[in-house]
Formats: C-alpha cells, sequence, structure tokens
C-alpha cells in the first residue's frame, strides 16, 4: 500500500475543489438570470405569472435538490438528449438556484412600500422606467445580504452533484477515502476545505446585513 | 385669490359623471358628479371613510372605477391604455400624505427623475428647472441633500416641487400636512397658497379648514360617498345646510 | 423516437415506497425532537454561557453550516469508523440529522431569544423565579412562538436533506426508489414518484408542524 502524506490529499481535494466552485459560479450566475426573469414577470403581470412563478418556486423548494438533480440526470436522457453530467447537473442547479433567488428577491421588491410605485406612477414614469429608476436600486439594496448569503447554499449544493458522478470536492473526496483507507482524515479535510471556501461568505453576508440595518434601511 | 370668476367660462379640466367605484362589495363611491374648471382651487372635506381620497386617487387612475365618466382636459380615462394613462399623469399630477420621495436619490435628483425620463428633457434644462422650482418652495440650498436629512416638511415642499417639475394642469393635493408635525403645516401650506394665487387648478383633500376657507374657490363635503354639500366657502362653513355637515364641522372643533 | 414512461411498475412496488416513507418520517421525527432539544441548549449556551462554552458551541454551529450534509454524514458513517466508532447506517443518519438540525435551529432559536423583550425577564425574576424557570417558563416558549416558522421551515429542510442518507442505505424513500428503479429500469418514473411524494411530505409536515406547534410546543 503507498502511503499518502496529509498534504497529498490536501492537494488533490484543492484541486478538485475548482470544479465546486466553477459549478457554483454556473449555478449561481444562471440561476440569478433566471430568477430575475422570473421576478421581473412576477411584478408586471401578477394576475399572468404570480401563480405558475409561485408553483415553480414550490415545486423546487418543496422536493430535495438530490432528487431533482438525479431527475435531470436520468431524465434528459431518457427523453433521448445526451448530455454530459456538467450539463444535467448544471441545469438542476440552476434551476433549483432560480426558484429560491426568486423567491428572496421578491421578498425584498415587496418590501418596497407601496408610496414608492404610486410616486412614480404620478410622475407618469412607464413600468419599466419605475423599475429601474425607482424600486429595483432600493430592493437591491435589501437584496444583497441574502443574496450572498444563499452563495453557500449553492456551493453546499454541488456536493450532491458527486452522487451521479460529477467529481468535484465530495467525489474526490470518496475516491481518494477509498484509496488511503483513510476516511477520518479524508473526510475532515474535505468538511475543512468547504469551510475555507464558505465560511468568509457568510461572515460576509452577515456583515451586509448588519450594515443595511445600522444605516437603517 | 384665484381666477375662478372668468374660468367658469372655459370648459371643465376636470369633468366626473356619475362615477361610482366598489372595493370588492363594498361601494365607495356612490355616484360623484362635479366639474373642476381651470385654475379652480378646491377643497374636499368630509369624514374618513367618506371616500374623499379614493375621489382623488381615481382622478389620476390610481384607482380604477366601475361605472361613470371621467374626463380630464376633455380626454376620458382609459385604464387599458398605458399610453393615455401616462399622458393623463403628465397633465395631472398628485401630492402624497407621506411624501413618497425616493430615498435613494438627492433632492435634485428626485426633482428631475421624471422630466428627464417622460418629457426626455436634457439634464442641464431638467437641472436648471430642478433648482429653480426648489427656489420657489424655498429650498434651493437643498438640491444635493438626501431625503432622509429633510424634516416633514421639507420634504413635502420637495414632493410639491417634483410634481410640479412636470408642469401639470391640475394638482392634486391628497392630505398632504396630515402627516406633518403641527409647526412644519404651514410652510407647506404657504407654497401651496402660492400655486393657488398662481392659478393653479387645485383638488385638495385636506382637514386644515382655516385654510381651506381661506384659499379655496369651492368646497365640497362628501359623506358616504356621495357629495352632500357644495359651495363656495363662506357658505359651507359659514351657513351649512345639511345636519351632516353640520355635525361635522362641530365635532372639528371639539 | 417515442417514449413510454411506465408508472403502474413503479406504483406496483408500494410496499417499499410506503417503508421508505415511514423511515423518512421516522428520521425526521428523531431528528426534530433531538435536534430541537440540542438546538435550545446550545441557543441559550450561546447567547448567556461562559465563553469557554460558548465558543466551542459556536464553533460547531459554524462549522455545521458551512459544510454540506452529505459530507457530514459521509464523515459519521465512513470517518468515525477509522476511530472505532462504527454505527449503522440509519444510526449515523439520525447522528449526522441531529447535529445538522442542531445547529441550524441554534441560530434561529438565538435569535427568537435575543428578541425577548427586557420587561419579560425583569418580571419574572421579580416574582422570585429561579433563572432555569425564567427561561423555561417565560422566555422559551414565546421565543419558540416567534420563531415557529423559520424553525418549521428548517425542519422541512432537514427531512428533504434525508434523501441523502439513501447513500449509504439508510431504507428511507430515495433509497426505496433506487430499489424499485434497480428492479424494473424505471429510474425517471421511480424518480418522479418518489419526488412527488417528497413535496406531499413537505406540504403536509408543514401543515402538520403548524398545527402542532401552538398545541405542544409553546402552547398558546
Amino acid at each position: 500500500m503507498v502511503d499518502f502524506s496529509l498534504w497529498d490529499i490536501l492537494r488533490n481535494l484543492i484541486l478538485s475543489a475548482r470544479w465546486t466552485l466553477v459549478l457554483s459560479l454556473i449555478a449561481f450566475v444562471g440561476g440569478g438570470v433566471v430568477g430575475a426573469a422570473f421576478l421581473v414577470l412576477r411584478i408586471w403581470r401578477p394576475a399572468v405569472f404570480d401563480r405558475p412563478v409561485g408553483a415553480y418556486v414550490q415545486l423546487f423548494q418543496g422536493t430535495p435538490l438530490l432528487m431533482q438533480i438525479f431527475l435531470s440526470y436520468f431524465g434528459l436522457r431518457l427523453f433521448g438528449v445526451q448530455v454530459s453530467v456538467w450539463v444535467s447537473v448544471s441545469l438542476a442547479l440552476t434551476l433549483y438556484t432560480s426558484a429560491f433567488l426568486t423567491e428572496i428577491w421578491r421578498g425584498c421588491v415587496a418590501a418596497i412600500p407601496k408610496g414608492q410605485w404610486e410616486a412614480s406612477t404620478s410622475l407618469a414614469l412607464s413600468f419599466g422606467e419605475q423599475l429601474r429608476h425607482v424600486i429595483l436600486p432600493q430592493a437591491l439594496r435589501i437584496a444583497i445580504p441574502p443574496t450572498v448569503g444563499f452563495v453557500v447554499q449553492v456551493i453546499k449544493g454541488t456536493a450532491l452533484a458527486s452522487v451521479v458522478g460529477f467529481v468535484e470536492l465530495t467525489r474526490a473526496g470518496n475516491m481518494i477515502a477509498n484509496v488511503t483507507y483513510a476516511p477520518f482524515t479524508v473526510f475532515a479535510c474535505v468538511a475543512l476545505t468547504y469551510f475555507i471556501m464558505c465560511y468568509p461568505i457568510s461572515l460576509y453576508a452577515r456583515h451586509l446585513e448588519r450594515k443595511l440595518h445600522v444605516r437603517g434601511g | 385669490m384665484s381666477v375662478a370668476a372668468d374660468a367658469s367660462h372655459r370648459p371643465p379640466i376636470v369633468e366626473i359623471a356619475g362615477l361610482r367605484k366598489s372595493f370588492g362589495d363594498n361601494e365607495v363611491l356612490k355616484g360623484i358628479d362635479l366639474k373642476i374648471a381651470p385654475g379652480e382651487v378646491v377643497a374636499i372635506i368630509g369624514k374618513s371613510g367618506s371616500g374623499k381620497s379614493t375621489l382623488l386617487r381615481c382622478i389620476n387612475g390610481l384607482e380604477t372605477f366601475q361605472s361613470g365618466g371621467l374626463t380630464v382636459d376633455g380626454k376620458a380615462l382609459l385604464h387599458d391604455s398605458a399610453a393615455a394613462m401616462r399622458a393623463l399623469r403628465q397633465r395631472v399630477g398628485m401630492i402624497f400624505q407621506s411624501f413618497n420621495l425616493f430615498p435613494h436619490l438627492t433632492v435634485g435628483r428626485n426633482v428631475m427623475l421624471a422630466p428627464t425620463l417622460v418629457k426626455k428633457a436634457g439634464r442641464g434644462t431638467a437641472e436648471a428647472q430642478a433648482r429653480r422650482l426648489l427656489d420657489r418652495v424655498g429650498l434651493a440650498e437643498k438640491f444635493d441633500a438626501m431625503p432622509d436629512q429633510l424634516s416633514g416638511g421639507q420634504q413635502q415642499r420637495v414632493a410639491i416641487a417634483r410634481a410640479l417639475a412636470m408642469e401639470p394642469a391640475v394638482l392634486l393635493c391628497d392630505e398632504i400636512t396630515s402627516a406633518l408635525d403641527p409647526e412644519l403645516v404651514g410652510e407647506v401650506l404657504r407654497v401651496v397658497e402660492s400655486l393657488a394665487d398662481e392659478g393653479m387648478t387645485l383638488l385638495m383633500v385636506t382637514h386644515e379648514m382655516a385654510f381651506a376657507r381661506k384659499v379655496s374657490d369651492r368646497v365640497v363635503f362628501m359623506h358616504q360617498g356621495r357629495v352632500h354639500e357644495m359651495g363656495p366657502p363662506e357658505a359651507l362653513f359659514g351657513a351649512p345646510q345639511t345636519p351632516e355637515l353640520q355635525q361635522f364641522l362641530s365635532s372639528l372643533h371639539d | 423516437m417515442t417514449i413510454s414512461l411506465d408508472f403502474l411498475s413503479v406504483l406496483a412496488q408500494w410496499p417499499l415506497l410506503a417503508t421508505g416513507v415511514l423511515w423518512t418520517l421516522w428520521l425526521t421525527a428523531v431528528a426534530m425532537v433531538f435536534g430541537l432539544v440540542v438546538a435550545v441548549a446550545c441557543a441559550r449556551a450561546r447567547n448567556t454561557g461562559p465563553a469557554w462554552i460558548a465558543i466551542p458551541v459556536g464553533a460547531y454551529v459554524e462549522l455545521i453550516r458551512n459544510t454540506p450534509f452529505i459530507v457530514q454524514l459521509f464523515f459519521v458513517f465512513f470517518g468515525l469508523p477509522a476511530i472505532g466508532v462504527r454505527l449503522s447506517p440509519a444510526t449515523a443518519s439520525v447522528i449526522a440529522m441531529v447535529l445538522n438540525l442542531g445547529a441550524y435551529g441554534t441560530e434561529i432559536i438565538r435569535a427568537g431569544l435575543l428578541a425577548t423583550p427586557r420587561g419579560q425577564i425583569e418580571a419574572a425574576r421579580s416574582l422570585a423565579l429561579t433563572e432555569t424557570q425564567v427561561f423555561t417558563r417565560v422566555v422559551l416558549p414565546p421565543a419558540l412562538k416567534r420563531v415557529w416558522p423559520a424553525l418549521t421551515s428548517q425542519i422541512i429542510i432537514v427531512m428533504l436533506g434525508s434523501a441523502v442518507c439513501g447513500q449509504i442505505a439508510t431504507e428511507e424513500l430515495s433509497y426505496a426508489a433506487n430499489v424499485i428503479s434497480a428492479m424494473n429500469f424505471r429510474t425517471f418514473e421511480s424518480y418522479i414518484v418518489a419526488t412527488l411524494i417528497y413535496l406531499l411530505l413537505a406540504i403536509g409536515l408543514r401543515r402538520l408542524l403548524n398545527w402542532a406547534g401552538p398545541r405542544f410546543v409553546f402552547g398558546s
């Protein structure tokens, strides 16, 4: 049996953590775009879009992410679409992120007092102008802390991609644990690596939240 | 006082006929008939729940109504047409009880925003106009201040300047001093009085009876969703005809 | 290309699904009871305890909240045997879920405790209640009521997260779906059925907790 040093283990884990971060970025950016689109639709024509988008959110918030990844992975194949693990996992995480972000952001827009809508309407601003110049600038300020906080959720969510064979940090941990027969050390290192990625972001989100309330937001 | 005397010969700028509005099962406006002449200053008084604010908000389309007619400047209200509503709101401005200034913009930018976007005014023109209007309401030096640095009375005066920047033909004032501390009310009323003197058409829902008596050409007393009594201020305040108005006026003195 | 979806062969395995559901509910129930106890204790410790308790508790909370549940589960199930602690899949699952809910619950309950109006505590002390009584009778119930919606959401998150436990062969719902799909190769349909069941469980659990909270937890 080959002897593995702690440094060997860490080095391999950190290298595979790259893919965790890439996948997180794809999910967050993609999810952000889709989530923003749903948000605008929901504000623009509530009678039409509120129920469907609400159902979409309930679906993703009320089912396990693991199942969503499985369905994306096996479902696409079933419908004859031969896609790589990257695509199916990215799709699942993007839709998952979009549901959560659109709900977070909807809450932020709802927090804007009705008087802001009425004042800008009375000044003859169009819906687009209202959003762009009055509502979204204010909602953005409120939205940043919880959005930054959700980044941590996305990073943690990528760990489930390992179950369908996507090689990121957790999968690497599994493989290395099998090879080194040192699961305690390896999984401790995996946890530590996630912690190093996530904790600073959590702290930053908390800092932003405090700053927001101090300014009387 | 105002130019209402010869204004009555010109076509009405706001014409309301048989307006009915309900919130669900609750009928709040039960058939309003009202004609406002250009340059007229009209005060609308009444108990809370009488439909005063709702009527005002129907005129600039913030509330829709179920039946009846509402024309502003000869054009009927078309709720379904966003373009028509935008055109309406360029003719009709509104000041709110809670000011509703945009907190993330400076005072100057608050005033400049709508002219820049809606009337496509150039930044230089809009800025010059904003400075002029802020000077007019006595707040020239606050151009770069943020709204939360201002007192309530100052914020409301900025709101007036902001509405005036769109050069409206009619200004709707929805209890604009009700949320102010008593010592700040005067500065706002002075601005409104000067607008009245200049011939602006004003529709004010107000509890400031002394002010209404002094400045308005006509007072409308609303009760349970109807125009109950209407007339010049001396008549309405001096010799109220109906028991409801008498009771309302006496309750104010308690 | 025509796709034929066959849900009947999945639904025919309803005993397996039912077993899975029962396991999921059982895991969640145990995790909830012990997790809330841990959360209350840790919240109290972090708020009012001495530094030598509060800091380790804080470290535990931050560690759990900043690492994925699946890694926590793997550590408990695969990692602990290396230092001599061998656990069954079910036990490992429960422990991981308790630690997980405990950590998230700590922060939620902490917020609820911190929102206690000063006057409540002062009044209780003036009535000569012991500190423990002040906490359990006067401070905790309203705090739990305050944060019950957030706590409910977290319990549901843990219930949905239990799907991962199937990966270490705990016989909960996702494992049942895996077994069924291995039997009839209807992988997609199995997962659809399981997902819909999870959705129903989530909706049902929320209703149940909203109903049970006032009755059994914080006596409104």
